[in-house]
Parts: structure tokens; C-alpha cells; sequence
């Protein structure tokens, strides 16, 4: 087991308001963690500091050099940050994974096209390679994002609100691909739906302004405490659940 | 005899002014149209007609003064809007206008008339000179080398920008290169169709091609099809007809794209 990264005694702000406060955090190279808590906790801040688009304000994050820099970082967004409606195809969109490898000239060789195509068809989007976005359902569009996270084999992989735009058929077998991805990376999971991510992940960083990390898998009131306010897990279907009693507020 | 010359001199002018303004157009305006930028162009258009009166009376050539208050127009734009948090389509708005109003200070306060105001408002073939035509012709060069050599970058950055921020630091400097090149590209086609017709040159090739086409690169090289078609289209029949260049270019190009979006429809009807 090596460690990808480590997160020492950090601070993180938005114009001088602290959004992270002195997080401590490492990332094993097969650790598969979800990160919870509530909106506005500063999940996806965690996200942009480890992927350096926000600098610390205070404490370091370093990364294992041999086997991670900030470059080799796979990243699934929330949706919303693409144009859909840009003219470009599944292909495209795919391929521009491999820009975490490429930097700035922006050729792309047979075999990152082939790699492309491979992840099409792994992904189950094989004839939709010409598509233009616009008509993809959620669920397919949410395929093509992870292809591009993946095409460029990260070591890591950073997924933000993946349940977002989901589609319940889909669902099952999303999380079997990061289970497998699991083999070959790390992945970080932010999520604020406790109940989809449980059953998925080895172990917990519930944030909420600080960080606490849970090894294991199980959800426990304390975890549930770190929310500070009443959580309900509520879902339906067939597959077995559970539902934690409430808590009292501390 | 010297009308013959006169017209092959004109026939010449006009069909390289049609090739080198469809390649500016067609890539600069591909740009501009799927990025949704139609407005910030029209913007950076209208703002450097004060570079153009402030040319006219220092006395040197407005189409320099019109590209540095194009570009600094662009610039001035993301300026208000990220860092003076105004809202963009405000600011661009109050450039716009605060662009035309220099203009129209400056030609005002210089001494005699001046004849050439409306081929620059309007645009006329009449008054490009070689000079121009083969400014244009150098841009359509750096565009292609520019164009193929980023592609994807551009494609990219354009697509999803604040994904291109985690692997690349450069997304600023090439947002901030390419818009210098589209400001560049409307100033050196202001002539051809002038400022109030030029951005059609740029819009409507690309909405040509996207009827028929969802990928960048065909949009690209069908925008300069297009744009070619109806320039030259347009051009020939202003010459026959002695009706106002830029006018007819762009009422060509409207015609254009209606037959092309009908001609689609039907195709498609029939396909099905």
C-alpha cells in the first residue's frame, strides 16, 4: 500500500472566508473513500485544492512524485460544467482526457484514438461514437465524463457528485466500473447521499469545514453527528437497507 | 483599354478579398459562434470605430487605430466583468457605444470631410486597398497555423473550460490570444463589409454549417464554403447590380443559409 497524498494541517478560503480549516488527509494508492457532508461543507473545495486550482492558504498537500502529480489526476465534474450543446462528439470529449498527458500540443496519435475507442465500448456507448452530446441521455452523457476521466490512466480518480446524473438503470453498473477501476486507481467519491455511496466505498472523510476520516465502511452516529442536523435516509426498491435512527442534535 | 485593367484589377481584388475574408471569417467566426461570444464580437466591432476616428485625426491609418481599440475593447471587457465584477453583457454594452462615440468625436473634429466614413460604417470594396487585401491574406495564414495547431486545445477549452484548468495553466493566456485574433480578423474585414454588416460575416457561415453538421472541424471548413459562396455570390451581383458591397455580401448569405435550412428539411423528410 503507497501513499498517493498527503494533505498536512490545511487551510483552504474563498476571499478571505475559510471554507477548510486545518485538514489533515492521506490517500492510499488503492483506497476507494467517500467524501460526505452537507452542502456547502467544502467537498468540492477539497476536490480543487487536490487538483490545484485552489492554493491553500494554509499547511501543504504533496504528492507522491513517482506515482501521482497534479497532472495524472482523473476527474469526473458535476455535470453542468460542460456546454452540451458545443459541437463535440463522444470521441472528442473522450479523447480530451488525454490532455492530462499532453499539456499544450494537442495532437493526437493513432493509438490515443484506439485507447478512445476501447473506452467507448467498455463503457457500453459503442455507436455513439460520432454523437454530438446534445443527444445523449443523462446517464450515457455521465459515461462519456467518466471516459474522460479514465482514458488517461490516472492513479487517482476524483468523482463529484456522481449520483447527480445517474439514471437508475445505469446506477448498478456505474458503481461495478469504479469497483473495478478501484483495482488499477484510487478513487475520491463526494457525495451527499449517504445511502447510494455506502454500500460502494471502503472507507469515509466526512467534511464539514474540518475532516474526519472513518476507515470503515459502516456509517456510524458519530459520522452522522459531524452533519449537525438531522440526516433521513430514506430510499425504496429492492435492494435491502438500512435506515439509521435519528440523532439528537449536540 | 484602361477600363479593362481597371476591371481585372477589380475582379482580382475581389476574389482574393472573398477567399482571404471566408478563411478569417470562417474560422474566427466558428469560434465565436459556439462559444455563444456573438455578442462580445459585436461589441469589440462597434468599439473600434473609435480607433478609426482617432486614426483619421492623428492622420494615420485607421485600420491600425481600430485594431488596438479592438483588442483593448476585448480585454477591456473580461477586465469589467471578472475583475470590477460588472455584469459582461453591461459591460460589453457600455464599450460598444463608448467605442462609436469616440469615433464620432474625433471624424467630427477633423478638419474637411471625410469621403470615406461610409465604406467604413457600410463597407465597399472600392476602397480596399492592396495593403488590406494582403493583410488579410497574412491573418488567414496565421489563423490556419493557428487553428491547426491547437485544434483540440481550442476545442477543448472552448467545450469545458474549468475542466481545462486541471491540467493546463494555460487556458488564460490561449482565451486571451484567440479573442486578440478574432478582433483582429472583424477589424481586417471591416472593410470588406463594414462595421455594421462585418459581424454577419463572421455569424452566419457557422449557422450554415450547423444545420447540417455537429463537429467542429466540418463546421470550420463548411463556414468557409459558405462564407466563399456568398461573398463571391454577393460580390459579383453587387458589381452587376451597383448596389453596396457589404449589403449585398450579407443578404446573400442570409439567402443562403434559408435555402440551405429548407433544402435540409425537405432532404430530411424525404429520407424518412
Amino acid at each position: 500500500m503507497a501513499n498517493l497524498l498527503e494533505i498536512k494541517s490545511m487551510s483552504a478560503s474563498y476571499d478571505g472566508n475559510i471554507v477548510l480549516e486545518d485538514i489533515n488527509f492521506r490517500v492510499n494508492d488503492n483506497d476507494f473513500i467517500g467524501v460526505i457532508g452537507p452542502n456547502g461543507g467544502g467537498k468540492t473545495t477539497l476536490l480543487k485544492v487536490i487538483l490545484g486550482l485552489l492554493k491553500p492558504c494554509k499547511g501543504s498537500i504533496s504528492f507522491n512524485n513517482e506515482l501521482l502529480s497534479a497532472n495524472t489526476i482523473g476527474y469526473l465534474p458535476q455535470i453542468s460544467t460542460g456546454d452540451i450543446n458545443y459541437p463535440v462528439t463522444v470521441t472528442d470529449v473522450v479523447l480530451s482526457g488525454m490532455m492530462i498527458r499532453k499539456k499544450i500540443l494537442s495532437r493526437m496519435s493513432l493509438t490515443d484514438k484506439k485507447r478512445a475507442s476501447e473506452v467507448i465500448v467498455n463503457l457500453g456507448l459503442s455507436g455513439l461514437e460520432k454523437s454530438p452530446l446534445n443527444e445523449l441521455s443523462g446517464g450515457q452523457l455521465q459515461r462519456v465524463f467518466l471516459g474522460r476521466a479514465i482514458i488517461g490512466d490516472p492513479k487517482l480518480l476524483l468523482l463529484d457528485e456522481p449520483g447527480n446524473f445517474v439514471d437508475s438503470t445505469f446506477e448498478n453498473d456505474f458503481y461495478e466500473k469504479l469497483k473495478q477501476l478501484n483495482s488499477r486507481m484510487a478513487i475520491l467519491m463526494v457525495s451527499h447521499d449517504i445511502g447510494i455511496i455506502s454500500s460502494h466505498v471502503k472507507s469515509y472523510a466526512c467534511v464539514n469545514k474540518n475532516l474526519h476520516y472513518h476507515p470503515s465502511s459502516e456509517i456510524t452516529n458519530e459520522q452522522l453527528l459531524a452533519y449537525g442536523c438531522p440526516i433521513q435516509l430514506i430510499t425504496h426498491g429492492d435492494v435491502p437497507h438500512t435506515v439509521l435512527r435519528q440523532h439528537n442534535h449536540s | 483599354m484602361g477600363g479593362s485593367i481597371f476591371q481585372y484589377d477589380f475582379i482580382i481584388k475581389g476574389l482574393l478579398g472573398a477567399v482571404f475574408a471566408s478563411i478569417t471569417a470562417g474560422l474566427a467566426g466558428s469560434y465565436i459562434v459556439s462559444r455563444k461570444m456573438v455578442f462580445l464580437s459585436g461589441g469589440i466591432t462597434h468599439a473600434s470605430f473609435g480607433g478609426i476616428g482617432i486614426g483619421y485625426f492623428f492622420g494615420f491609418n485607421p485600420v491600425v487605430g481600430a485594431a488596438v481599440f479592438g483588442i483593448m475593447s476585448a480585454m477591456g471587457v473580461e477586465y469589467l466583468s471578472v475583475k470590477q465584477k460588472i455584469r459582461e453583457d453591461s459591460a460589453i454594452g457600455i464599450l460598444w457605444a463608448f467605442g462609436m462615440a469616440v469615433g464620432i468625436i474625433f471624424i467630427y473634429l477633423t478638419p474637411g470631410y471625410s469621403p470615406n466614413l461610409m465604406s467604413y460604417l457600410f463597407g465597399s470594396i472600392l476602397t480596399v486597398t492592396n495593403a488590406d487585401i494582403i493583410a488579410l491574406g497574412i491573418m488567414s495564414v496565421i489563423l490556419i497555423i493557428y487553428f491547426s495547431a491547437f485544434y483540440r486545445t481550442i476545442l477543448y477549452i472552448s467545450f469545458d473550460e474549468s475542466f481545462a484548468r486541471t491540467y493546463s495553466h494555460y487556458v488564460n493566456t490561449f482565451k486571451y490570444i484567440t479573442t486578440a485574433l478574432v478582433a483582429l480578423t472583424i477589424v481586417l474585414n471591416i472593410r470588406m463589409a463594414g462595421i455594421v454588416l462585418v459581424l454577419s460575416l463572421l455569424t452566419i457561415p457557422p449557422n450554415i454549417a450547423m444545420i447540417f453538421t455537429k463537429v467542429y472541424s466540418r463546421i470550420i471548413v463548411w463556414s468557409v464554403i459558405s462564407g466563399f459562396i456568398g461573398t463571391a455570390a454577393g460580390y459579383t451581383i453587387s458589381f452587376f447590380a451597383g448596389i453596396p458591397t457589404g449589403a449585398t455580401i450579407i443578404f446573400t448569405l442570409v439567402v443562403l443559409w434559408v435555402a440551405v435550412k429548407v433544402f435540409y428539411m425537405l432532404f430530411k423528410r424525404i429520407r424518412n
